[in-house]
This record gives C-alpha cells, structure tokens and sequence, in this order.
C-alpha cells in the first residue's frame, strides 16, 4: 500500500497513547511548540505521563495546560523557573512534592535525546562536573578532563513542529522552528509532526530536514499555533 | 566615582571582541554587547537555539514568531547567518567551536569558579538552560556582573557560595567599576574606573586582587 502518514486530527494522531507514556515535546522561545497536539493530548485526559520538554514553564507553550490537569508525573527539562513572582502551576505542583523534576544542562538534554535515538545507551561528558546536577551521577576521568555519565532518553511519544510535511512524513521547518524536534523525531516509538501544511506530492529530497523514517503521522493544523 | 551603568559595561565587554569571531552572548547584559561592537568587526553571534548569525533585533513589522533567541527575543539575522536544530548547535557549544562567551554571574571566584544559574530562590524552580555548556564548551568565559550585590556584598570570591554552574572556567571579568582577568595566581585587575583608589576597590572584594603598578583606567562613553 502506498504510504501515506497524513491523518485528519490531532486526536487521531494520538491513537494509541496511553497512561503513564513517556512524551517529547519540542519547542524553544515561542518557536516550534506544537501547541495543537499538546491541547489534544490534554483532552485525552491521561494520567501519569513524563514529559521530556527544554522548559516546563514558557508561557508561549501550553505544556503548562497538561501540568495544570494533574496529568505529569515527571518532567525532565532544563528551565522550570516561571517568570513572575507568583509560581507557575509547575512550581506550584513541585513545591507541593507532587512532581518529580529531572533538570538538565540544555545540551546535555539534546544530547541524551539524541543518544537514545541512536542507539547509543549512555556517553560521558565535561558539562555539569562537580556541580548540583551531576550529583549522583557516574564520574570518570579521561586524560585530564572530569567527566559525567548520562544517559540516552527515548520516549513513547514525540510532538514537534515543522513547517511543511509530505505524504511520506518528510519535514522542513521555518526558520528556528526545529530545536529539538529532529532529535525527539528519532528517539520515540511514535512521532507527530504537526505542521503548518501538508502536501501528497513528495518534498525536493534535498530540502527535506526530518526524514519521514522518523516520522509516523503528520497533522496539518495551518497558521494555528 | 561614577559607575559604569548596564550599557557602559557592555560596551566595554564589546572593546575587547576580536574580529572573525563565533561569539555566544547570555541573557541580560550580556546581549547589548552586540550593540556596541566596534567599526569594522565581522562577528557571528551564536545563539543556543541554533541561530548562528543573530542580527539586530526585529522592527514590529519584522517580527516572526519563528525567528527568536536564547532570550525569546524576535530576531532578524545577518547575511551568512545559518541556523541548525538544538542537537547540532549544543555540538557547536559543546564541542569548542565558540570562541567566546559573555555571560552574565552572581559570583565568580578566584579560580575561575563561576556561578550564574541557581540564585536559592525560594519557591521558584531551577532554570539552568545552556549556561553550563557554554561555560565548559567556549575556548573563553568572559562575564559581565555588578562588582557588588544590590545590599554591597562582594561577588569575586575565595569560593563561590551559590551552587557552581562550572569550574575553573572564567577568564575575564567586566564589573561596573573594574575589569579584571583570572590567572593561575587569582584576580588580576586590568583596568579601574576613574576615582576609585586601589584600596577602595579591595574593600568591596572578597578575594585577594593583584593590581599592577600600571593598572589602567576604566572609561567607556556616555552612552545616555
């Protein structure tokens, strides 16, 4: 059968998604959050899950709505700091011990994303040595440089967002749309790439920027962000 | 003796910015520096997100939702600019391929220790972002920080007290009143502000400062 991974709605592209799954989401300063499938994840009204998102607090990005819903058990991220004075619903639910937080240096969250689309299960690295977030963690020295075990993160679930997707789940993305979203495309069972449209004619293969191997279903959601 | 304001100490971070350069500016002070490059220097500024090559920031009718910084600032970009996704711009931090970073810091000390990510706020979460990859990765820390808290407590250290972002890191210091450089024997001051006295800088140090016989004078232009 000729592939096809455009689906009708963000609720169908969540076909399968269950309680206690491990979601990916993208998005960074107002750019590439894909805010339709994070509205209908939280009508899906699951329990449980972790989300493995770069900010637990952006006010641009509704991943505070699934916080808000008691719906998040663990966040792993590397900003949970709200920006006024008044907490944010994570802090809120943090504070009360009735989330568990997982704080990342920013690259090294990449990075374990990347590792566990990779099939690489763990990688050392300098940042974090001797500091708070290492704590816990493995040290080795290699030559003359401390270093930190971390490892690879995979997920059930990622949401990201492009600009464009075709027929095959190929992506491309405008401008600083695509932070984290090509790493998390690799590193869960299911992708979503929600986008601004979709077209059945194949991307020229040189602009593709997320092969649609890593893609699973595609929603087309226009200007809607 | 006339502290150098927000801009002032940007401007003199700025002086110091060699041409051809890959710099990372942090949020805060640190990003005005771009503002007062000097004439005739061919920068690329990196911003974590994966923008390389960030330009001025973006008139009302420029603005693109997609196009921002570190600081969720909206952004234009400069000719030659290319922009990557998070994996691939953290391999550029990481990787030593930055030349410089200018970031912002609640305390440095005198080995290089620096702390800028976790101010024990209470009741606020952590927020530690791409500091500790910039601060490990760059070939060079600068950081650009008041001399003093706002209640006059020092902030160049024997040992940071606030959790360390990374160790033995920093390079040079821009304060409102000095510019100071870290070397394998502690602070070393460059450059005092006009009217202040050797000992009066000491006085608002924790750390031992060494400040040679021809120690410069501090002075960046009215900036308004």
């Amino acid at each position: 059968m000729a592939i096809d991974k455009r689906v009708a709605s963000a609720a169908e592209a969540l076909d399968g998604i269950e309680d206690g799954a491990t979601v990916l989401i993208s998005g960074f300063g107002g750019a590439g959050f894909p805010n339709i499938m994070i509205r209908a994840l939280r009508d899906r009204d699951l329990k449980g899950l972790t989300l493995v998102v770069n900010s637990a607090t952006h006010p641009f990005s509704y991943t505070h709505e699934l916080i808000e819903a008691g719906q998040v058990q663990k966040v792993i991220c590397s900003a949970a700091r709200g920006r006024g004075k008044e907490p944010s619903p994570f802090e809120k639910l943090w504070m009360d011990g009735k989330i568990e937080l997982e704080c990342l240096p920013q690259g090294t969250f990449a990075e374990r994303i990347r590792a566990g689309g990779a099939g690489i299960p763990a990688f050392y690295t300098p940042v974090g040595f001797g500091t708070d977030l290492a704590a816990g963690k493995e040290v080795r020295r290699f030559g003359d440089v401390d270093c930190v075990l971390e490892t690879a993160i995979t997920g059930d679930l990622a949401l990201i967002r492009g600009d464009v997707a075709d027929r095959y789940g190929n992506v491309i993305f405008r401008h600083a749309q695509a932070n984290f979203g090509p790493a998390m495309a690799t590193a869960a069972r299911i992708t979503v790439a929600e986008v601004r449209e979709t077209q059945a004619e194949p991307i020229a293969p040189e602009r593709v920027q997320l092969s649609g191997v890593y893609v699973n279903r595609a929603v087309a959601v226009g200007d809607a962000r | 003796m006339k502290p150098l304001t927000r801009n002032q100490m940007a401007w003199r971070a700025a002086q110091d910015v060699e041409d051809g350069t890959v710099v990372n500016l942090g949020i805060g002070i640190p990003v005005l520096v771009s503002d007062y490059l000097p004439e005739g220097r061919d920068v690329f500024f990196q911003s974590e997100n994966g923008v390389i090559g960030v330009g001025p920031a973006a008139t009302p009718e420029q603005e693109d939702p997609d196009l921002v910084d570190a600081g969720s600032r909206r952004i234009t970009l400069r000719p030659g600019a290319t922009i990557v996704d998070s994996v691939a711009s953290f391999a550029m931090i990481r990787g030593g391929h930055i030349d410089v970073t200018i970031l912002g810091a609640f305390e440095v000390a005198s080995n290089g220790d620096l702390a800028n990510w976790d101010m024990r706020i209470p009741n606020k979460g952590p927020l530690v972002g791409g500091a500790m990859d910039l601060a490990v990765g760059a070939k060079a820390v600068r950081v650009i920080m008041e001399h003093n808290t706002r209640k006059g407590e020092p902030r160049l250290l024997d040992a940071c007290r606030l959790p360390v972002t990374a160790l033995e890191c920093v390079k040079r210091i821009y304060t409102d009143i000095a510019v100071i450089d870290v070397e394998a024997t502690g602070f070393v001051v460059r450059e005092i502000v006009e009217g202040l006295s050797p000992d009066e800088l000491r006085a608002r140090t924790e750390a031992e400062l060494s400040i040679p016989q021809d120690v410069g004078v501090l002075r960046a232009p009215d900036l308004g």
